[in-house]
């Protein structure tokens, strides 16, 4: 059984991160591909990218790869544990809109 | 063409806006060490400026990994000042903060908080010295009055409640982003 903490809610961020991990990118790379799919509603700061980065390496939800043009520049991709993260939170979220939409009747106003 | 411009920040918020000010009159700050500012010239409000307090000195290898991402990222660092560093960013690449979500804005001020805090206590811990050197003659019954001791820690005293003055917007914004929390990521 893992920790209540690990049980918890991916944060935005984290979860977009993540997303874009299934491509190796490194972290402009990161957050141009957030600030798109959000449609720059999410504007990572490079502190905050930076924490999360090394708190998902320590984690192993991702891994550092050497780049294919840059070898001086580090690239990231998310690993199985990762990817199975994201289901989970994938499934949470589902859980979340299934009962708004059901409560509210599926109307946004 | 380059200028120079002393001044004395304690509050690093005012000292950024400031930096951004004469950013935007096309006055693109440097380098910083002492009190004296360099700035040179730049196209009106090409850069944006932010202050960052890191945990440890830029130095450090932990520091040297973080200011290579950071850039990596277009972002550069201009100066360094103990464990303060002088971040920019042109503008014309969008908006620039250095951390997006509140726990790294909570984390940041509260190192911040932390870094005046020792001073404080230390101008505390010396005021307090000097007020019972000043007791210790008083009690003692010494015909001479410690004037030095009693000014020293008068002073000390005065300088201590500068370093409160200065946190105290600091610990009003944690108070508020933890509150926001509760709520929100």
């Amino acid at each position: 059984m893992p920790e209540s903490s690990e049980r918890g809610a991916l944060t935005e961020a984290v979860f977009y991160i993540l997303l874009s991990l299934f491509t190796a990118m490194h972290g402009y790379g990161i957050m141009q591909n957030v600030k798109e799919l959000s449609s720059g509603r999410v504007d990572l700061g490079p502190g905050t990218l930076y924490g999360a980065l090394n708190t998902l390496l320590q984690k192993e939800w991702i891994k550092a790869v050497k780049s294919e043009q840059d070898s001086r520049k580090k690239e990231y991709l998310i690993t199985d544990l990762g990817k199975e993260m994201v289901q989970n939170e994938i499934g949470r979220l589902t859980e979340l809109i299934a009962n708004g939409k059901r409560i509210t009747g599926g109307s946004l106003s | 063409m380059k200028h120079i411009v002393r001044k004395l920040y304690w509050d690093y918020m005012k000292e950024e806006q400031w930096l951004n000010e004469m950013s935007a009159r096309g006055l693109a700050f440097t380098d910083c060490s002492w009190f004296r500012y360099v700035f040179a010239d730049a196209e009106p409000g090409e850069y944006i400026y932010r202050i960052e307090l890191l945990e440890n000195w830029p130095t450090h290898p932990e520091s040297m990994a973080y200011i290579r991402f950071l850039e990596e990222n277009g972002v550069e660092c201009v100066a360094t000042y103990m464990r303060w560093i002088y971040l920019r960013k042109k503008a014309s690449e969008g908006p620039f903060d250095i951390y997006s979500d509140i726990d790294s804005k909570i984390k940041h001020y509260r190192r911040v908080n932390a870094f005046w805090n020792v001073l404080m206590y230390m101008e505390f811990a010396a005021a307090l010295l000097n007020v019972a050197v000043v007791l210790t003659f008083v009690l003692s019954g010494e015909p001479e009055f410690p004037t030095f001791n009693t000014v020293c820690a008068g002073l000390l005293i005065v300088i201590g409640f500068l370093f409160v003055k200065l946190v105290s917007p600091i610990r009003k914004m944690i108070k508020r982003l933890k509150q926001e929390k509760t709520i929100r990521e």
